[in-house]
């Protein structure tokens, strides 16, 4: 198909015979022009570690590597230390990539979850359909990667357990979400399939709050707070990396505790 | 007769700063400033201490994830290398001989000394107490370092490690402080450094050449 952004009628090629001597100097200017300012550049970003960078390039290798060194670490028996009830901060924390008046509020209704990948029953759920399924409560330490902490109190199915019941490859390598903000994550299926791993729907045993993933939210014991998507609308099993919200800005995929 | 082999000794005998511990030495130097440059960029996004904030300049990485970068992978060098420091001093008894003995009496001497100026860096090859003390003091920091860090980074799979320190934000905080005491080291080691070039001169080339250990004298630190 015809391009929309070609001109209609095309200039007499004749013009660039006539035009060859400047045309060329014009060239070997701007080349010699561009080569200069590129090795300038080089020399101003010595420091960029952005993901061009020959700096930039071995962190994010050193990073994938940890990756490796961070689930040979993981302890798929070891549970994450729980707390009493009255421990639990009230309400929790908010955290996003945006401050919590830009929250978009998700409609329970007409919400669906959507299932994909490597699943043997794909139909969509309702808020009344994962209700009925098994739920399990955990008091656990939310830790930032900024660095804060607070004691969460959250319940809901135990992600093995709806990954059993959707008919997941649970030997797939990667259980990916996404949500209803626009913030794709995705966690290996070691942690997945760990006890302390919820599809949150409430939190002291209060139905989830807006800010705070309503009605569905992944809250795992064992990874850092922002591998723990909210507002999920579909989750995928699957073999294939798929970098998350923050994970394609250079933090640390892995991220585990 | 024992001059002569004492001379003889002296003139290819070890060098004060042998090849390895000057290699170590200067990975070590480079991995600190690369863990504080990008622990101080790390802090900044939930302090500790209310109004401390490190400025751009002192920061390794333009934000966090640039930061953390640095961070997660400046540690392998700095624990493996330190690793291997700690394997050299003790195998090559380097500690004992550097490090050891440190006396009350001299820790006083040493003060006193320093406080009329009269401190005495003729002979490099002797540490003097305090600088022994300083030097082991920053070699423990150093041990706690990677063992507040490996509780702040894995406090779940590690959680006995933040147990030792009461709460997690126990743990970030004794890896803030032992930052600290290894950052106020530096500043005193640096400035000496500076103050008396031969040293530094002598990290780089091996410094002089040592008798062998038993013509040393056993109280060569003392005044003569």
């Amino acid at each position: 198909m015809r391009s929309l952004f070609r001109p209609g009628s095309r200039p007499d090629p004749h013009i660039l015979d006539d035009h060859r001597p400047e045309i060329r100097s014009l060239e070997r200017r701007g080349l010699l022009r561009g080569g200069l300012s590129l090795g300038a550049l080089t020399m101003l970003t010595g420091c960029d570690v952005g993901e061009s960078s020959a700096v930039g390039k071995a962190l994010r290798a050193v990073s994938s590597l940890n990756d490796g060194v961070q689930a040979a670490l993981f302890d798929p028996n070891r549970l994450a230390p729980e707390y009493p009830e009255s421990r639990v901060l009230k309400p929790p924390r908010f955290n996003a990539y945006y401050p919590i008046e830009e929250i978009r509020p998700v409609d329970g209704e007409a919400w669906r979850l959507e299932v994909a990948g490597l699943v043997e029953n794909k139909r969509s759920w309702t808020r009344q359909d994962l209700a009925a399924l098994p739920e399990k409560e955990i008091i656990i330490r939310h830790i930032c990667v900024e660095g804060w902490d607070y004691i969460g109190q959250w319940s809901g199915v135990p992600l093995r357990t709806f990954l059993e019941r959707i008919g997941a490859d649970l030997k797939a390598r990667y259980v990916s979400f996404k949500t209803a903000d626009d913030y794709p994550s995705s966690i290996d299926m070691a942690t997945a399939l760990h006890p302390q791993t919820l599809l949150a729907t409430r939190y002291a045993r209060e139905t989830l709050p807006d800010p705070f993933g309503y009605p569905l939210r992944l809250r795992t014991a064992t990874k850092l707070g922002f591998k723990n998507p909210k507002w999920i609308t579909a989750i995928e099993v699957g073999n294939v990396y798929q970098a998350g919200y923050w994970e394609s800005r250079g933090f640390n995929w892995f991220s585990g505790l | 007769m024992t001059v002569t082999i004492s001379q003889s000794f002296a003139s290819d005998g070890p060098r004060l700063h042998p090849w390895p511990v000057r290699i170590m030495h200067w990975i070590n130097a480079v991995a600190m400033i690369v863990m504080i440059g990008s622990g101080w960029g790390i802090y900044n996004d939930s302090v500790i201490f209310g109004s401390l904030y490190f400025p751009q300049p002192v920061r390794l990485g333009s934000w966090a994830a640039e930061s953390l970068l640095w961070h997660f992978a400046g540690m392998w060098v700095l624990a493996l290398n330190g690793l291997a420091y700690l394997v050299y001093g003790f195998v090559t008894g380097r500690f004992r001989e550097r490090l050891l003995p440190i006396r009350i009496a001299d820790v006083i001497r040493t003060v006193r000394e320093t406080l009329r100026f009269q401190i005495s860096h003729d002979d490099l090859t002797v540490y003097n107490a305090v600088q022994k003390i300083l030097y082991l003091v920053v070699m423990v920091a150093g041990v706690m370092q990677v063992i507040t860090g490996l509780a702040v980074w894995k406090p779940v799979q590690f959680s006995w490690l933040v147990d030792l320190f009461g709460t997690f934000q126990g743990a970030r905080l004794a890896h803030f402080l032992g930052m600290a005491v290894i950052v106020c080291f530096l500043l005193v080691h640096v400035t000496l450094a500076l103050l008396v070039p031969r040293t530094l001169w002598a990290m780089l080339s091996g410094g002089p050449r040592l008798a062998p250990p038993r013509l040393r004298n056993p109280h060569a630190g003392e005044p003569r």
